[in-house]
């Protein structure tokens, strides 16, 4: 799966390599504000954007912001770096460090954001950049259905949630989210409280890839492996995350909340570690391993104690650490050796120390060694567990049971390849280039640092993110030993059966494939079934209504005309037939014989010079009418089309066979025609006369007069209108001359290419 | 068609029309006319060459394809509108020089903006169902 296709030497590298400076500016900056946020909570900034939809360009950086921010732009460098050298040759580079570095911003920006209308532009932003990323490599059907699956599932819920918070603004008058604060009280007593939390989290859920959504996020792997480290792993499947933990004091609290939370985040973690066993390629094995993560998190932020949340935040960082320096691990042996498969890869580790050391330190993060940022994400998970109010036990069981997997999954993707015998691809295997291992090697180092400082860590990072969120008096410290106790317990008992299941894999893999093959209904299907029913519908009505005929066109557009505005017309009741302007004189009488005899020669004849011929008297027929009737420019108008009219029917017809006997319609469709053609002459012909008859109101005509001389300097009032007065309607129509002259071109030219 | 009459008269007839076009462009702000009638004038004068001589000979005179008329109508005619804009004023607010005796305005690049995008789409269509 080697995914650079061609490589073009003519390719300018540098904008990509320089773009990593963005994330790393942002990161110092972010950093910078560590002290002050922790000391004063929050930095805010504001201006209006759309005051009169009390919409505001409203920013909010506190400790659950700011750890986001560095996580984003702190990942985001180091992914930039390893990308530039991962993709290098890829003749699109520059297109994608466009794609990557917005994706950024959009982040950074939804996690700033205090007010909800602003954060849902960002995170449909996210939800846009993340459909480009995914289909990066727009070469492969694979990548390019994967793309499509992922924006359909998440910009699906979040045209959801975009309606839970509307229903938010509609219940308490307000979208910012520092004064929902104070609304959460009327939230949880409204009627509406349950459509909105449904909607929300339909929002979450499907970003963050939560059972039964799920099934989008190992799709999306089709990415090129910098994309799944930064977006599927680090960022943007935590935006889920980030919405349950900023609505968590505002929606949070009630019983629906805490049993979906708890209930969803549970399955998601079992069913995630579960497939992630049965899975022998490296990169799906991460991506389940990702949904279990994000299980967990959702679980213990559908808690409410201190220790539950400090645990989904905790987590929250450690898993930020070690998935993204796994899979960019896991690309570098993509890279190196071609294949991800399990099976083919083994004792590399000598052959690539540096890209072996990160993997080791990530793969004990993940498996919650001691010493590691892991162990002690570990034990607040469990200590979190024990105190939640709703299934404490369902929970505790979960996350023993997905840590234990966990341990096996973390020894069986870092041991396996590294160590062991030398399988034949790892022959040939050499160390990547620097930038490639440098980043998973940093962050790994940084996850066993951190282990090492646990509260440092508390201090700075992970309790201003909580109290932005939880308001306690409780003390929030990370140890790296509480003691002997219960969590502590229960780590030794994961560990344990981290152990028998590592053993035990070859049987449990075997065990779980056939499980899940014997599964017989999954989202996945029922989405496929969904696009495909979509599909088969729109051709069916393509094809009803867009068969080709023009005849039925036609027939359609001028029928519903006649009878819409005919109805209305007859409703109204105000026809009055009768003519009240000056006389006919004779001429006029047998200029309209002329016309009629033109009508008969268009729909009788067989020779098509002869009709465009018909057509020719009957438009200039007209023309004479709006002369005669004072309307120069309008008869002006008239004969000129009725001229370049018939100049493109000659050129047009002219070229097609003559009419032949067996082409004329059938009679029935004759009658068809006739019905239209007369109900279309009534319908103006009553439409005149009811004009007639009605009062107009003269005061605009009056404004024309005075003023088209006086403020716009010209005595035509008709032009005056179209170029001054109406500029703006003129300019719009010539637009769409514009736009409709090109799109012809087109039809004509793909006619010819085509034929 | 190699009619040596219409050959002929097409010289004469089509530079006529053109001019016409041009003067009805002119004039349209004070009396019948404008740009949208001085496009559909030339237009026909074009199409008469181009049934004469065929589409080479419009191209070769035109010099420049005639999708980019479109363009330069449609440029010109926001032009027009953005100098009201540099004055403080709506956009497409008609600006006139002098400001009291009003011999040119805005409104008249409005208007050959209009010419130009019209032209141009007619020539674009005719030319291309010509050669197709």
């Amino acid at each position: 799966m080697k995914e650079h296709p061609a490589h073009d030497p003519s390719t300018i590298y540098w904008p990509g390599r320089l773009s990593a400076l963005l994330p790393l500016l942002l990161f110092i900056g972010a950093a910078f504000q560590v002290p002050e946020i922790q000391k004063n909570g929050a930095l805010a900034m504001a201006f209006d954007w759309v005051p009169s939809l009390n919409v505001r360009f409203d920013v909010v950086l506190d400790g659950l912001s700011l750890l986001f921010v560095l996580i984003i732009t702190g990942i985001g460098f180091l992914v930039t770096i390893y990308a530039d050298a991962y993709l290098a040759g890829h003749r699109q580079i520059n297109r994608f460090f466009v794609y990557l570095q917005s994706f950024l911003l959009s982040m950074v920006g939804l996690v700033l954001s205090n007010n909800l209308i602003l954060l849902f532009v960002f995170w449909e932003l996210t939800t846009l950049f993340s459909f480009l990323l995914i289909g990066f490599q727009n070469e492969s059907a694979t990548a390019r259905d994967s793309a499509r699956q992922a924006l359909l599932v998440t910009g699906g819920g979040g045209l959801l949630l975009l309606v839970g918070i509307l229903l938010i603004g509609d219940v308490t008058g307000t979208y910012a989210i520092s004064e929902l604060q104070g609304h959460t009280e009327r939230l949880h007593r409204d009627a509406r409280y349950l459509p909105i939390l449904i909607c929300l989290l339909a929002g979450a859920f499907t970003k963050s890839a939560q059972f039964p959504f799920h099934f989008w996020l190992p799709n999306a792997m089709a990415a090129p492996t910098p994309v799944s480290a930064f977006l599927h792993s680090a960022t943007m499947v935590k935006a889920g995350i980030y919405l349950l933990a900023r609505l968590h004091p505002i929606m949070g609290g009630t019983t629906a909340w805490m049993t979906t939370l708890v209930v969803v985040g549970a399955v998601t973690a079992l069913w995630g570690a579960v497939v992630a066993m049965a899975k022998t390629d490296l990169k799906s094995v991460l991506a389940h391993t990702t949904i279990m993560a994000l299980g967990i998190m959702t679980m213990f932020l559908g808690g409410r104690t201190t220790p539950a949340l400090t645990a989904a935040i905790t987590f929250l960082l450690v898993h930020a650490l070690y998935k993204s320096s796994l899979f960019m691990v896991v690309g570098s042996i993509d890279h190196q050796t071609g294949t991800r498969e399990l099976a083919e890869i083994g004792g590399i580790g000598r052959r690539m120390p540096f890209t072996a050391a990160a993997a080791l330190m990530a793969a004990l993060s993940m498996a919650g060694f001691p010493l590691f940022l892991g162990f002690i994400g570990k034990e607040i998970m469990y200590k979190g567990a024990l105190t939640e109010d709703v299934f404490p036990g369902l929970a505790t069981t979960a996350a023993l049971l997905s840590n234990a997997l966990m341990a096996a999954v973390a020894a069986t993707v870092a041991l396996r390849p590294f160590w062991g015998r030398e399988t034949p691809k790892a022959l040939t295997a050499r160390e990547a280039p620097w930038a490639i291992w440098f980043g998973p090697l940093v962050v790994g180092a940084i996850g066993l640092g951190f282990g090492l400082i646990p509260d440092w860590v508390s201090r700075w990072l992970v309790e201003p993110a909580v109290r932005a969120f939880h308001a306690t008096g409780e003390d929030i410290t990370l140890k790296l030993f509480y003691g002997f106790n219960y969590p502590l317990l229960l780590s030794v008992i994961t560990m344990t059966l981290g152990a028998v299941f590592y053993l035990a894999r070859q049987w449990l893999r075997r065990t779980l494939v056939r499980f899940l093959t014997a599964v017989p209904m999954t989202m996945e299907k029922v989405y496929d079934g969904g696009v495909k029913a979509t599909l088969a519908i729109a051709k069916w009505q393509t094809r009803r209504l867009q068969n080709g005929s023009l005849f039925q066109y036609l027939t359609v557009i001028i029928g519903t005309t006649v009878i819409g505005v005919g109805g209305a017309l007859l409703h109204a009741g105000t026809i009055r037939v009768g003519w009240s302007g000056p006389p006919v004189p004779v001429w006029l009488g047998l200029l309209l014989v002329c016309m009629l005899v033109g009508i008969g020669i268009v729909v009788r004849t067989r020779s098509r010079l002869l009709a465009i011929c018909g057509l020719g008297v009957i438009g200039t027929g007209m023309a004479v009418i709006f002369l005669t009737y004072g309307a120069p420019d309008v008869g002006l108008t008239q004969l000129l089309v009725e001229t370049l009219t018939l100049i493109f029917a000659a050129i047009v017809l002219l070229r097609l066979p003559p009419i032949e006997r067996h082409h004329r319609p059938g009679f029935s469709r004759m009658a068809l025609s006739l019905l239209v053609a007369v109900g279309s002459g009534a319908l103006v012909t009553g439409l005149m006369m009811a004009v007639q008859h009605t009062e107009v109101d003269r005061t605009i005509t009056a404004f024309y007069e005075q003023a088209s001389y006086l403020k716009a300097h010209g005595r035509n009032i008709v032009n005056v209108i179209l170029v001054d007065f109406r500029s703006l309607d003129t300019l719009g129509e010539i637009i769409v001359v514009a736009a409709s002259a090109l799109s012809a071109l087109a039809l004509i030219r793909g006619k010819r290419s085509s034929s | 068609m190699t009619s040596v009459i219409l050959k002929t008269a097409t010289r004469l007839v089509g530079a006529l029309v053109l001019v016409l076009s041009i003067y009805l462009l002119w004039r349209g702000h004070h009396a019948p006319g404008g740009g949208f009638i001085a496009a559909l004038v030339a237009a026909t004068g074009f199409a008469l060459v181009v049934l004469a001589e065929g589409p080479g000979v419009v191209r070769r005179g035109l010099r420049i394809r005639p999708q980019y008329l479109i363009g330069a109508g449609l440029a010109l005619s926001m032009g027009a509108g953005l100098v009201g804009m540099i004055r403080q004023q709506p956009f497409l607010t008609g600006v006139w020089w002098p400001s009291t005796s009003a011999v040119a305005g805005t409104p008249l690049f409005f208007d050959t903006g209009v010419f130009l995008v019209v032209l141009g789409a007619i020539l674009t269509v005719l030319l291309a169902l010509e050669e197709s």
